[in-house]
Parts: C-alpha cells; sequence; structure tokens
C-alpha cells in the first residue's frame, strides 16, 4: 500500500499494462484470419462481408469486433476518389475559348483551371531551364513553331557551366566567405565533369520555381494566421498533419489534379513546402518584443506599415530560416517528384535504382547530396548574415560581386567560345557537358557492389536470414496479434494517463480513423517496422549523443554531422543499404535507423548542453563524479528534450518506412507506391497518407504533452 | 496654472472577455478581488488626474501595479475599458484609427524599456524612421535625424546598427527617436531601468538637461522612487491599478497618504529631497541671526551652514524679502526625526 501511495503513476501503467495482456490472451485468433496480402476491395470473394455507403460497396472480411473493426471508413477513398474525377472531369462544365482550334469548347470549370495552371507552371519551369540549358519553347511560347523555323538563331543558347559555377561560388562568397565559395565552386566542377550537369540544372530549376512561389504563399499566409486567430485556427490542423504526412502520400491525388510531369510535381511541392513557411513566419512574428510593435504604433505606422517596415525586418531571420526550411523540403520533393515524373536528379537516380544500377544511383546520390548541403549552407548563412552599412563605401567596394560576375559572365562566353575550336567535332567540355558523357565511376563502383557480394554474401545473407526469421517475423507476428480492441484501450489508456481526458479523446479520434480504414493490419507492420527503427535508432544515439557530449569539440562535430546528413533528401538513404543488404526488408530497416539516429542524437546532444552551467557549478561543488553528475542531474534535466527528439525519430523513421516500400515491404507504403500507378489511386493514396500521419501525430500529442508537464514541473521553459 | 494637456476622468482598465459589462455592473466600485473571482483583472483602477504644459508626471509602482497599462491607455496602444482621456482637449478615445495615428505622428514620442530599436536600421535611420513613416522625404528626414544624434551625444555613431552599441547608447537613440518629429507630448516607459547604476544616474542628468531645455508635457514611468524624486514635478503612486497618492515630492515624503506610501518615504534620504521652504517656520523677529538662507535651497546644502548657528536662520524669497525663519533643530528633526525604527 505504500508503494502504492509512493508511486501511484507506476501502478497505473501497471494496470493499463495488466488490461492490456489480458485482452490479448482473452482475445483468440480467428481461424479464418490471415494476413491478408490483396486488396480487399478490389478482390471478390463468396467469404467477404459487403455493405453501401453513400452509394459506394465496401467489401471486406468480417471478424469478430474484438478482433479486428469492420471498416466503417472504407468508402472514404472510394468517395474521394470519384468526388475528384467528378470535379475534374463533370463539374461546372463551361464554354472556354481554344486559341489552337480557334473554338469555343465546352469544359470543366476545375479542368480548366488546371489545365492554365499547370501550362503556367510550365512555362515557368521551361523559362528558368532553358536560362541554364538553353532551347526554344520559351519563344515558341510567345511565337509559333513556324516563326521559328524561319529565324532558328533565336534558340536560347543556355549559360555555360562556367557562368553558373562561378555566379554560385561569388553568392556564396557574398553569403558567407571563402570557405562556401570554394565549395560552391567545386560542387559546380564536380557536377559538371561527372556528367550530371544537365539533370542538376534541371532539378535547379524546378527549385527556383517551387520555392519563391511557396515562400510568397507562406508568408502571406503566415502574415494572415498571425494577424487573425480565426486563420490561425482554420490551419492549425493541416499544418500538423502535414508535418507528420509522408511527402511520398501527397503525389498521389497531384497525378488526378494535374497530371504527371514537373508541372504537377511544383504545385504539389508548395502544398509541402508551405506549411513549415507558414509556421516559421508566425514563430518569428509572435518572437518580436511586444514593445518594438508599440514603438512603431507611436510612430504612427499604418497597419501596412507596421508589417513591412517593422515586423518583417525585425522577424528577418526567423523567416529566412523558413527559407532556408522551403528550399529544403523543394529539393527532396524534387528528387521523390521523380515517381511522378519530375525531370532531372530524382528521376536518373529512380531510373538507376530500378536497373539496380548502384554505380549510376550512387553518382546521382552524391550529386543530390553535394548540392543539398550547398543549398542549405548558402539559405542559412543568408539568415545569419546581418545587414551592413554600406552608405560610406566606393562604387566598386559596393558592387565588387555584380563586377566580378560581369567579368565571370564575359570569360565564360570567351572559354565556351574557344571551346568550340578546342573540341571540334566532340562535345564542348568548356560549354556543356551532356548527360553521362563526362568522367563517370560507375563501373568502378559497380564491381565494387559486385566484390562485396562475392565476398560477403555469405555472411550478409546469414546476418540476413537471422534478422528476418529469428527478430522479425516473430515480432511482426507480435503485431498483428494484438487484437485491435486491445491496441485502443492501450493507446486511449496513454493518453489519459499522460494528458487526461482531453489526450484520451483525441488519440482515440486518431486510432479510430486508422482501425476503421481498410488498412490496420497495414498501419501494424508499418508501426512494427517504426518500432523496430526507432528503439535501436533510439538506442545508439542516445550513446552516441552522451558521448560526444563528454567533450565540447566531438559535441560540436557531431551536431555538424546530424546537420548534414538531415539535409540529404531521405530517398538518397536508400541507394548505399540496397549496395550492401540488396532488396529486403533489412536494407529497409538499416535505411531507417540510419535516417532516425540523426534527430535521436541530436537532441541527445541538445538537451544535455542545455543544462544551466549554474547547475553544472553546484554539482561539482556538492563533489559529484562526472557519472554521478550524469546520471542525477544531466540526465534528469536533459530527459523532456530527449523525448522531443524521440518525438522526431518517430516522424523520422515513419517517414522512411514509407519511402522503403520502393525496395518491397509490406506496410502502408507499399499500397501508396501502388496507388501511383493506380488510376483510382487518388483516394487511397490520401487516405493512406492521412493514416501514416495520424500514426505520427498518436506519438507526438502523447510525447508533446508529457514533455510539456515534465518541463513546468522541473521549471524550464 | 497653465493649460492642461492630458486629462484623465475615472479611467479604467480590465482585462478580461466581460470586462466591459462587469464595470458597467459594478457603478464605480471595482473591486479587484471580486473581479479576479470572475476572471477579470483589474489594470487601472479609477484613475483621474491632470498633466500641466510643461509638467513632468512620474508615476511610480512596482510590477503590476498598473502603471505601464495607464500609460497604454493614454498613449492608446491600448484601449481604456472606461473614463475618459483629453489629449489638449480631444477626446483620445474618440478619435478613428486616421485621427489615431495623425495624433501620434505629430503630438506623441514614446521611449521605452527595452529601446525597442529596429534592428536592420543604423542608428540615423532609426531615429529618421518616425519621419519617414510620416512621409517626409529622405534627405530632409536624415538631416533633422543628425540633429537629433547631435542633441544626445551621438556624432560619429550616427551608420552603427542597434548591435553594436551599449545600452546606454541604445537608449539614447530610443531617446532621439522619440523626439525627431518635435512631440508636444513625451511619454517614457521606466526608460533608465534596464541600465547598469551609474549608467542610469548619467542619463538621469542627461535627461534633464533636456527636459530643461525642450520643456515638454512628460509621463514617466518607473519603479525606482529615487529615481521619481529626483525628477518629478509631481509623483503618482501607484499601487494595484489605483492611485494611492498623487502630489509634489516634498508633501508625498513629509505626508504620506498611506501605510504603502509611507513605506517608500522612509528610507528617504529627507535633505536631499526637501527644501528649505518645506520645513521652514512663520517668520519671527526675535532671536534672528544674521544668516539668511533661500528658500528654494535643498536642505542638504546648507545644513552644515544653518547647524553652526546658534539663533534662528532668516529664509528669503527671490527678492530678498523674509518669508520664514528656521531653528538649527529643526534640520536635526528633518533629517534624523519622524522615521520608525530610528533607522
Amino acid at each position: 500500500m505504500e508503494y502504492l501511495k509512493k508511486y501511484p503513476k507506476l501502478f497505473q501503467w501497471l494496470f493499463l499494462l495488466i488490461v492490456f495482456f489480458a485482452l490479448c490472451f482473452a482475445i483468440d485468433v480467428p481461424e479464418t484470419y490471415k494476413f491478408i496480402r490483396g486488396q480487399a476491395e478490389f478482390v471478390k470473394d463468396p467469404n467477404q462481408s459487403v455493405y453501401f455507403f453513400l452509394g459506394k460497396e465496401v467489401r471486406y472480411y468480417a471478424f469478430d469486433v474484438f478482433w479486428r473493426l469492420p471498416p466503417l471508413l472504407g468508402w472514404l477513398p472510394i468517395w474521394i476518389n470519384d468526388s475528384l474525377f467528378f470535379l475534374m472531369n463533370e463539374w461546372m462544365p463551361m464554354e472556354f475559348w481554344n486559341e489552337d482550334t480557334q473554338e469555343f469548347k465546352t469544359r470543366p470549370l476545375l479542368l480548366e483551371i488546371s489545365r492554365n495552371l499547370t501550362s503556367f507552371m510550365t512555362f515557368l519551369i521551361e523559362l528558368i531551364r532553358e536560362i541554364l540549358l538553353g532551347g526554344l519553347e520559351t519563344i515558341v511560347a510567345f511565337t509559333s513553331w513556324d516563326f521559328i523555323d524561319a529565324y532558328p538563331w533565336l534558340e536560347l543558347p543556355g549559360l555555360p557551366w562556367t557562368i553558373v559555377a562561378a555566379g554560385a561560388a561569388i553568392l556564396s562568397y557574398k553569403l558567407s566567405g571563402k570557405g562556401l565559395a570554394l565549395f560552391a565552386g567545386l560542387t559546380m566542377i564536380y557536377i559538371s565533369i561527372f556528367g550530371q550537369w544537365k539533370p542538376s540544372m534541371q532539378t535547379l530549376s524546378f527549385i527556383l520555381v517551387a520555392a519563391p512561389l511557396s515562400f510568397i504563399f507562406g508568408l502571406g499566409l503566415g502574415i494572415a494566421a498571425y494577424k487573425s486567430k480565426r486563420v490561425e485556427k482554420a490551419l492549425y490542423p493541416i499544418l500538423l498533419v502535414m508535418q507528420t504526412m509522408p511527402q511520398y502520400a501527397v503525389l498521389v491525388p497531384a497525378l488526378v489534379l494535374f497530371g504527371v510531369g514537373d508541372h504537377a510535381a511544383v504545385i504539389i511541392t508548395m502544398v509541402v513546402a508551405v506549411p513549415p513557411m507558414i509556421l516559421l513566419t508566425i514563430l518569428g512574428l509572435r518572437a518580436i518584443p511586444p514593445e518594438v510593435i508599440e514603438a512603431g504604433r507611436m510612430s504612427g505606422c499604418t497597419n501596412w506599415q507596421l508589417m513591412f517596415k517593422v515586423l518583417i525586418p525585425t522577424a528577418r531571420r526567423d523567416i529566412l530560416i523558413g527559407v532556408n526550411q522551403v528550399i529544403m523540403v523543394c529539393f527532396s520533393m524534387a528528387v521523390i517528384s521523380a515517381f511522378i515524373g519530375a525531370k532531372g536528379l530524382g528521376f536518373n537516380l529512380l531510373l538507376a535504382l530500378n536497373q539496380l544500377n548502384i554505380g549510376l544511383a550512387l553518382e546521382a546520390g552524391l550529386c543530390i547530396s553535394l548540392i543539398a548541403i550547398l543549398l542549405d549552407k548558402m539559405s542559412l548563412a543568408w539568415a545569419n548574415k546581418q545587414t551592413d552599412y554600406f552608405g560610406n563605401l566606393t562604387f566598386f567596394q559596393r558592387n565588387k560581386n555584380v563586377i566580378f560576375f560581369a567579368a565571370s559572365f564575359v570569360i565564360g562566353i570567351i572559354l565556351a567560345y574557344v571551346g568550340t575550336f578546342i573540341f571540334k567535332g566532340s562535345f564542348n567540355y568548356l560549354f556543356e557537358i551532356p548527360h553521362n558523357k563526362g568522367i563517370s565511376t560507375a563501373d568502378f563502383w559497380n564491381k565494387g557492389v559486385d566484390w562485396i557480394f562475392d565476398t560477403f554474401f555469405v555472411y550478409i545473407k546469414a546476418f540476413n536470414t537471422w534478422l528476418i526469421q529469428d527478430v522479425l517475423q516473430p515480432m511482426r507476428a507480435l503485431y498483428l496479434r494484438m487484437p485491435a480492441v486491445a491496441t485502443l484501450v492501450l493507446a486511449v489508456g496513454a493518453g489519459y494517463l499522460i494528458g487526461g481526458v482531453r489526450s484520451a479523446l483525441v488519440v482515440a479520434a486518431l486510432t479510430l480513423f486508422i482501425a476503421l480504414s481498410p488498412w490496420w493490419d497495414r498501419a501494424l507492420v508499418t508501426l512494427y517496422m517504426a518500432t523496430f527503427g526507432v528503439v535501436i535508432s533510439c538506442l545508439i544515439g542516445f550513446t552516441v549523443g552522451t558521448l560526444c557530449f563528454q567533450n565540447k569539440k566531438s559535441a560540436a562535430f557531431m551536431l555538424g554531422v546530424c546537420d548534414i546528413f538531415q539535409t540529404f533528401p531521405s530517398f538518397v538513404y536508400l541507394i548505399p543499404v540496397m549496395m550492401l543488404f540488396g532488396i529486403t526488408d533489412t536494407s529497409v530497416l538499416i535505411a531507417v535507423i540510419v535516417y532516425a539516429t540523426i534527430p535521436a542524437t541530436r537532441y541527445t546532444i541538445e538537451g544535455l548542453r542545455s543544462v544551466p552551467v549554474g547547475l553544472h557549478e553546484a554539482a561539482t561543488m556538492s563533489g559529484v563524479n562526472k557519472f554521478q553528475r550524469l546520471t542525477k542531474i544531466e540526465f534528469p534535466l536533459a530527459f523532456p528534450h530527449m523525448m522531443l527528439g524521440l518525438n522526431q525519430t518517430i516522424v523520422f523513421a515513419l517517414f522512411m518506412v514509407i519511402i522503403g516500400a520502393f525496395i518491397g515491404t509490406e506496410d502502408l507504403g507499399q499500397y501508396i507506391l501502388k496507388a501511383l500507378s493506380d488510376k483510382n489511386g487518388a483516394g487511397i493514396g490520401l487516405t493512406l497518407g492521412i493514416c501514416v500521419a495520424f500514426i505520427g501525430l498518436i506519438f507526438d500529442n502523447l510525447i508533446r504533452t508529457w514533455v510539456g508537464k515534465r518541463k513546468k514541473h522541473l521549471g524550464i521553459d | 496654472m497653465s493649460e492642461t494637456v492630458i486629462k484623465c476622468e475615472s479611467v479604467y482598465k480590465i482585462f478580461g472577455e466581460n470586462a466591459k459589462k462587469m464595470l458597467e455592473e459594478s457603478n464605480g466600485h471595482v473591486d479587484a478581488k471580486t473581479f479576479q473571482e470572475k476572471g477579470c483583472i483589474v489594470g487601472v483602477n479609477n484613475a483621474s488626474f491632470e498633466v500641466a504644459k510643461g509638467e513632468m508626471l512620474v508615476v511610480m509602482g512596482l510590477s503590476g501595479s498598473g502603471k505601464s497599462t495607464l500609460l497604454r491607455c493614454i498613449s492608446r496602444l491600448t484601449d481604456a475599458t472606461g473614463g475618459k482621456i483629453f489629449i489638449e482637449g480631444q477626446d483620445l478615445l474618440e478619435l478613428n484609427n486616421k485621427e489615431l495615428i495623425e495624433l501620434r505622428r505629430n503630438k506623441m514620442g514614446m521611449v521605452f524599456q527595452s529601446f525597442a530599436l529596429l534592428p536592420h536600421k543604423t542608428v540615423v535611420e532609426n531615429i529618421a524612421f518616425p519621419l519617414q513613416i510620416k512621409g517626409t522625404n529622405t534627405e530632409e528626414s536624415i538631416s533633422r535625424a543628425m540633429e537629433m544624434v547631435k542633441l544626445v551625444g551621438l556624432d560619429g555613431r550616427e551608420n552603427y546598427f542597434p548591435r553594436e552599441l551599449s545600452g546606454g547608447q541604445q537608449q539614447r537613440v530610443g531617446i532621439a527617436r522619440s523626439l525627431a518629429v518635435e512631440p508636444d507630448i513625451w511619454f517614457l516607459d521606466e526608460p533608465f531601468s534596464a541600465l547598469d547604476p551609474l549608467i542610469r544616474k548619467e542619463m538621469q542628468d542627461e535627461f534633464l538637461r533636456l527636459q530643461e531645455k525642450l520643456q515638454k508635457t512628460i509621463m514617466f514611468i518607473t519603479h525606482d522612487f529615487d529615481e521619481a524624486l529626483k525628477l518629478a514635478d509631481r509623483i503618482a503612486i501607484m499601487k494595484d491599478g489605483i492611485i494611492e497618492q498623487l502630489d509634489t515630492p516634498a508633501n508625498i515624503v513629509l505626508n504620506p497618504a498611506t501605510e504603502y506610501v509611507r513605506k517608500f518615504t522612509e528610507e528617504v534620504p529627507r535633505e536631499k529631497v526637501l527644501i528649505i521652504e518645506d520645513v521652514m517656520d512663520a517668520p519671527s523677529k526675535d532671536n534672528l541671526g544674521d544668516l539668511k538662507v533661500s528658500k528654494d535651497e535643498i536642505i542638504e546644502n546648507v545644513a552644515e551652514k544653518i547647524l553652526t548657528q546658534e539663533k534662528l536662520v532668516g529664509v528669503v524669497d527671490s527678492n530678498n524679502n523674509i518669508v520664514g525663519s528656521i531653528k538649527p533643530s529643526k534640520i536635526i528633526d528633518t533629517v534624523f526625526g519622524g522615521r520608525k525604527n530610528g533607522s
């Protein structure tokens, strides 16, 4: 009894676990149950049950409600799909003037809007692409093909790669200094020499369209949310879901709405990139000291002046951090959008992976990583750069970067011209090195991979077999063995114990949505893979983080490593694991572990670092040794922050598990991948994405609530 | 008295959802406790006072006493819940947004505790900011701002950014900015509280020098009683939103209206605050010595002289007419007497 009074929470948790396991043992596995591999709604089977809702037919295998809930939301994906089709193809037909055929044509309104939007996007992308690479479609857009036939010299020549490289270096120099300038120059030279210039510029042009548009929309919506509580309340749930929604899943509806290609990818990229911009805009504007706002008001600012002359310049850094986020999201979307036909590096990577040409994939992946680091460092340098006073500088000092660029522009053109004489009859290497005509190391890597396989095949295979048979399969079976009711009780109980009735209700709603969707089993498989990844990531991350923290230099070094790894688009992580472990679940799990270890490590170091210096000194003066200090002072205080790291780890792991479907796993991601190639896939893809997002949100809600309470308890904010 | 510039009549500021309704129902008897039970927090409770042209009213109170809220009501950074506020006879609460902006652009200047400078602008650009907002062209606003830079003694630093300045220098910029549009009314919200004691004293002296020259109508907020005594023409002491006492520094020190005010005055070195006139007796012909002192002298400055006398000391006004007399023992009473705890 005494213990009960001393640790009431502990006993509540114990009670919850007892109930959970009792339910697990009490409810037997139905004899007819097997992990369903096909998509139930498309298989016709006399054993299936059927119901109709809103005119949609839902087929499913019925079980005892305690074991698996019936998919009462099974109509939702079908309904979303049909609604989208109706909106796009039948809703509000109107007469539109058609330039090409010179006549009026009847088209549904939304289709027309979508077509106009996409052609506008296509124009923007083409314009920038042709400035970088040359071409004639922009000219044609204003004139006609006949016109270009008559005046062929009008074709845009494209910038020689030397000029773009010099431009990147000069911009980096202006933003940060010599170091970054050197890195930028070398990266560009590497890309060019290794024959990745064209796809890189295609990806770059994609970002140059998507990022500014996302920035404008994000800033606008962020300002609106800052000014009006109502807008913020309306945006909040969307922002929340988008944070945990796998980027992969939003691609599917884009196919239906905007078709295949760069333009669709740009529009859908904006959907993904705008939320972080909104969040950081709101954050930045909120962080402005109230006195600065009052000073603006007392200076007699109108609302407009206050926003653009006081608030936004004061929140400059946060807003530019938002720009950094936008750029990084755009970049990773540019890679993933290869699935819906966006050109560029991602497309090459996907192609190489599909052909199992690891060498080519590695080269494309390296390019992607280098560009990611470069973009990240440049935009961060911009955010951290402070305005300088330039009134007393000479004309040359003020404009030296422009002058340097102009000079390199001229030199680049001269070089390209000279190149036409040097490389007569072959490619002009001083102008533009065509794709795959540069130096290639692919063969070397492929041989290396073959060698690894030949040499270590036995060991790798043994490891693989052991992991899959003795660890993963039993774990998966255990997860699938959970009756739906037991899982619900566990989730809701945890919600109640951590955050009271409110949390319990939120968790219950989120869990029920997944349980009532047709993909509960798949969600369990997703969860098991994510759990496996998260547990190991956390073990590694917390250990590595704690060890690195012991020394200031190693801590800073490790944070730098985390920074760099975090900039890589998640897709890139699949390359090395496929190289080593081939196409198995092991590969996916290792990618998950590598990717999810980043936040675990980072948050551990940051959490330990945030322990106030005063406490360190107080502890030292009480005569604790290093180990005692760690266990008695640093861990308890850093723990809330480390839990936020766990939250991030879960989100990262989920993202990777879903993308891992590309290698071939049986979780929700597999269906998302399937939906991509299914013309009725939009509703399915979106609902699946929401399911994944909800898994993330359940943990997000529980962890954040707990951390909030704990921090309040400890008196840290 | 000269003309009234700021006039407050029963100003209330109550935070909370039903504040307005609750205030109407209370019939002017606002009790902070009952309001708090219903979820409302009383910021300013029935404040009535006037500030004359060229006068400096210091509002003094501890944190949470409502002094900053009162100032924000008068600058209409927040809207008062009840009562009336007149600025030069204009009803402040009746002004529409456009008129309010006009008023702020031309009549009001404000200095903030945390300086509230714009981080992306240089010193001179910060000072020119209110002018540019008003629509003054760049050249004129910059040249006017440069005058201000000189006025506050920041010459040579006009192209620095706020991040490159010390706290005292930043506040000089804040002061210059608030004066750039030549306002008649000057609000200062704890301008020196964030500064080190030595810098604070220097800034107070500087501030008095400026005010000597400019003769603005000032509302000055502080939590430092000594600062209030040093600067004020009149002091308003606030507690829990209520103005406990509003009077000249001497009267507050000599006749504290409430127990709360008395606690502040206990520690005050009276000889530094009071002038001879405050403590002198009626003119007396008997026993009058040769020494004469001006009635406006601060006691501290003449105490030594008076204490060497055995006879009464005559007190004279600026025309050398005798208006009173003072016994040397009175000085000792004033300095050491009348305090509790004998401290």
